[in-house]
């Protein structure tokens, strides 16, 4: 069955903090969802799980950029994800789900998995 | 093709640990492996086998898991013991079945020795080896009030300790004259006997036992050669370990004459596909009976079938260091001095129960054993000079001494040589560390990843950093004190820029002395030094996203995402009502409660969208914030001070209470923690704080820089006699003094210590105002405690800020899943176990 996708709307421009993060509930879970001004694109949306412990976490990190690469720091270990592509820097071997996120007038749109499934022939 | 089969006889400690090895190497994939264990358990730490009887699961000793076996497709076979091996047909035999092996690995470990004795089957007569039997020793003192331990060694100690600890009154029975006959001489001996016979336990030596009978008083009676008794319920052997080789013995392999299998240094019996491990293998006619000596065999082993012809067991140091009822004890080397010429350099306390004893060689240059009683913290440094032979320096009593009669410091980064082991976790040494630097590591994070060093239990993260500043000074390389790349400042640099410039925000700092965007080093750094310059409100737009997660939203975060609470409870005096007000809160929200070290109370499981609500009920019964969460005051701890006790000459409770209102909400670069004493008796601890106040009959003495912790240190006295108005003004100019020259979260400790001229300088610019600032001091901090804010009571009234206490900013019903809650000991506590 071929996966599908759809832009959901998860908050307002209201509801993100400058450089810093917010979580929003999903269909596919809890994402966390960053707004960095100063940078070029300003939006980033990651898992807000953080998967060393395993709690929901990461929208409460420190965010800034490590040689370029815009990153949050895990609030409880401290290990830093890439914003952009949700690799661990300390260990490439563990990352987070990315979600591409974008501004729709004052609205931003998550691209999640739809999981209602279409029915199928019996 | 088929693949070839591996057979472990054997779950224990090293077993295990072979098992570990091989399944990540890659001869892994050429074998099927089958382990057989005559336990039921899977294999567990038998090195802190006591722990058992003082709570300790088998799951909290357990080395592996059952998921492991299987992730790493390892057939576990517990509770079936082999019977037989034979060789020809290369099988094993077990009550269920024959199974072929094409190499075979004994890791059967040993078996406790029972001395031949008339009544050693008694059945309160016991062993003390395995879980079963610290099973069967719980069921027997049930109903006891005395248990022997016969066997004054390491784990017959460690007997003992079990036995106290199920609350019977416990005896050694030993044969020698003295305790730990093969690591410690007759004076270290006599002061370990001293110690633990202060902690309960009744020690008996040179005592030969002939017969086990009825006792009269108690359930046995022990007959002794020279004539005497002793009565008690129950008896524990622990005198010494055999080799388990009967598989061995049976199928004809070689073994020693007093047991063992022989093995050579690849750890290979006399049959090529068979080997054996452990305290079962008996190598170049040695047993090794600790766990270490057997993890390098099973090192060694998993390198042989890996095809690695270099691989080779050589030995193993014997040097131990232990905890044995809570006596330091350590012997490193040739303890007893039995190298030709070998001198000795006593040092012996009775009073305080330390002994120590050096062994050097004949031309006194290098260290050959030690024997340590009473204070391991010499243990370390010694052992570097044996292992590695160091020269050791001219005055080499100076090692044993303690540090206030000329005793020398640890070894410095430079005097140890390349094998010198840095990180024992992951097994990393100065070489290694070299090495990483050689290939182009040039930062203590570049090395950590690299070498893993320091990533395990963390306790050597300050000696990594000496030797990496000091290797890579050595190669010409400046040390960078920039704090991180985004700014090439240390915090003190950047404190006076911000002073300086009269800047007020984070994104004017980095554009203006920085570069790119900041990071988690910087940005809560420059937020501290923003708050002690202009004290705004740490929740202002600008300064929200510099905040570690607990001064963001004012709580400690827990593992499981959610926040523990602290209000202030300035001095620990509080009142019934307000008492009343915390529990009503605790049990509104389920909220697990504990009672600070700190003298207040500390409330866990608060979500995030549950603080705000929390705090206007706290606030309504008039607490503040306790800042537990930031790098500030943390408490005033006091005793109760000249108003209830007898002996108090000063009001201790209303000076702490005065001194936490004074500095509550101070940004510092680390927590800060004081106390006040009323009398000498010092019942508050202040010479463990950073600011310690002691009364006297004319004042108070100030005592400064002292920390519990991970390194504890006591604080120096630095003023005594002091009037309540010089006492305050001193310790504003100390805070100060600190908050605007120290590092990044160094403790006051740490910072005097690194003051050139140490406690002599700050005595001079505090108290003879050396530097002309002490004015300026004095009315930095004025300024600092008359702007001070309850930081909740801001947030709790201001609905912008409130806004950021949502869980999920689209479902404010939502309650995060991954929050599961158990109960224990009647609270609620995370279910949450992945972390």
């Amino acid at each position: 069955m071929k996966a599908r996708t759809r832009w959901d709307a998860v908050c307002t421009v209201e509801d993100l903090v400058p450089e810093s993060g917010i979580a929003v509930w999903t269909e596919n879970g809890p994402v966390a969802v960053f707004y960095l001004p100063h940078r070029l694109p300003a939006l980033f949306a990651i898992s807000h799980t953080d998967p060393f412990s395993g709690a929901n976490v990461l929208a409460r990190g420190i965010t800034g950029d490590l040689k370029g690469e815009p990153i949050v720091a895990s609030p409880l270990y401290k290990q830093h994800f890439s914003l952009r592509t949700g690799v661990c820097l300390e260990d490439d071997t563990v990352s987070v789900k990315t979600y591409p996120v974008l501004l729709d007038g004052n609205r931003i749109r998550l691209e999640v998995q739809a999981t209602q499934q279409q029915p199928q022939a019996a | 093709m088929s693949k070839k089969t591996l057979i472990v006889i054997g779950n224990g400690m090293v077993g295990h640990h072979f098992l570990e090895q091989f399944a990540t190497s890659p001869a892994a994939k050429e074998y099927e492996v089958v382990v057989f264990g005559e336990e039921k358990q899977l294999a567990y730490d038998r090195v802190h086998l006591s722990e058992y009887f003082s709570g300790s699961t088998h799951a909290d000793l357990a080395m592996g898991t059952a998921d492991w076996y299987a992730d790493n497709h390892i057939t576990l076979k517990l509770g079936e013991p082999v019977l037989a091996i034979d060789r020809d047909r290369k099988t094993v035999t077990t009550p269920a079945s024959d199974y072929p092996y094409d190499e075979l690995v004994l890791a059967t470990g040993s078996y406790p020795f029972v001395p031949p004795i008339e009544g050693n089957d008694n059945e309160r007569c016991f062993v003390y080896r395995t879980l079963d039997d610290l099973d069967a020793i719980r069921a027997s003192a049930n109903d006891a009030r005395t248990g022997v331990v016969v066997g004054g060694g390491l784990l017959g100690l460690e007997a003992a300790n079990a036995l106290k600890s199920l609350g019977l009154e416990a005896h050694v029975v030993e044969f020698a004259p003295r305790l730990m006959p093969v690591q410690l001489d007759t004076d270290g001996g006599a002061v370990l006997r001293g110690k633990i016979e202060e902690l309960g336990v009744r020690v008996h030596t040179e005592k030969a036992t002939t017969a086990i009978v009825d006792g009269e008083t108690a359930r046995l009676r022990m007959n002794f050669s020279d004539g005497e008794f002793l009565e008690t319920d129950l008896i524990v052997f622990s005198a010494g370990i055999r080799p388990q080789d009967t598989l061995a013995r049976e199928s004809g392999l070689e073994v020693g004459e007093r047991g063992g299998i022989v093995v050579n240094n690849q750890c290979t019996t006399s049959d090529p596909h068979i080997h054996a491990i452990g305290e079962c293998a008996l190598w170049n006619q040695r047993i090794f009976g600790l766990v270490a000596p057997g993890y390098t065999m099973a090192r060694t082993l998993s390198a042989v079938l890996n095809g690695d012809r270099d691989a080779a067991f050589t030995g193993a140091d014997m040097s131990t260091k232990l905890k044995l009822l809570g006596v330091d004890v350590g012997s490193i080397g040739d303890a007893h001095g039995q190298t030709a010429g070998a001198r000795n350099i006593r040092y012996n306390d009775e009073q305080a129960g330390h002994y120590r004893r050096m062994v050097v060689s004949s031309d006194g240059k290098k260290l050959l054993g030690a024997i340590l009683v009473g204070d391991n913290s010499y243990y370390d440094t010694l052992l570097q000079y044996a292992l590695n032979g160091i020269d050791l320096p001219e005055n080499a009593e100076s090692l044993i001494l303690p540090e206030s009669q000329g005793g020398a410091p640890a070894l410095g980064a430079d005097a140890l040589p390349d094998t010198a082991s840095i990180c024992s976790c992951h097994n990393v040494t100065k070489g290694d560390i070299c090495g990483a630097i050689d290939a182009g590591c040039s930062d203590l994070g570049g090395i950590k990843v690299e070498t893993k060093a320091s990533t395990g239990c963390g306790g050597c993260a300050a000696l990594l950093k000496n030797v990496v500043d000091s290797e890579l000074e050595k190669r010409g390389v400046e040390v960078s004190k920039d704090i991180c790349e985004h700014f090439p400042y240390s915090r003190q640099e950047l404190f006076h820029l911000v002073k300086v410039n009269g800047i007020r925000t984070f994104r004017t700092l980095i554009s203006q002395y920085g570069k790119g965007h900041g990071c988690d080093i910087c940005k809560p750094t420059v937020g501290s030094i923003l708050a002690t310059c202009w004290n705004e409100h740490i929740l202002a737009t600008d300064h929200v996203p510099l905040q570690d997660t607990n001064d963001t939203f004012m709580a400690n975060m827990q593992k499981n995402g959610t926040y523990s609470i602290v209000p202030r409870i300035p001095g620990g005096e509080i009142t019934p009502e307000k008492l009343i007000v915390l529990g009503q809160v605790a049990k509104e929200y389920d909220l697990y409660t504990k009672i600070t070290g700190g003298q207040r109370v500390d409330l866990f499981g608060a979500t995030l969208s549950q603080l705000p609500e929390i705090w206007e009920k706290l606030i309504a019964a008039g607490f503040e914030t306790g800042h537990a969460y930031g790098k500030s005051l943390r408490t005033v701890k006091s005793c109760v001070g000249s108003t209830w006790c007898r002996y108090g000459v000063q009001d201790s409770v209303g000076m702490a209470i005065f001194l936490e209102n004074r500095y509550k909400g101070l940004r510092a670069p680390h927590k800060v923690k004081m106390a006040v004493s009323g009398c000498t008796r010092e019942c508050a601890e202040a010479q463990s704080k950073d600011i310690g106040v002691i009364a006297t009959e004319n004042g108070w003495n100030l005592y400064v820089c002292g920390n519990g912790g991970m390194r504890p240190r006591h604080a120096d006295l630095f003023a005594t006699d002091l009037s309540d108005e010089e006492l305050i003004r001193t310790i504003d100019r100390v805070l100060m003094f600190y908050v605007r020259t120290a590092d990044r979260l160094q403790r006051t400790s740490v910072w005097m210590e690194n003051l050139e001229g140490g406690l002599d300088y700050l005595k001079e610019v505090v108290l003879e105002d050396s530097l002309g600032i002490g004015a300026e001091l004095e009315e930095h901090m004025e300024g600092i405690v008359g702007t001070y804010q309850c930081e909740w009571k801001a947030a709790v009234e201001d609905p912008e800020k409130r806004k950021r206490f949502r869980e999920f900013v689209n479902a404010p019903e939502k309650a995060d899943p991954v929050q599961q809650w158990t109960t224990e000991r009647d609270q609620r506590r995370p279910a949450l176990e992945s972390a």
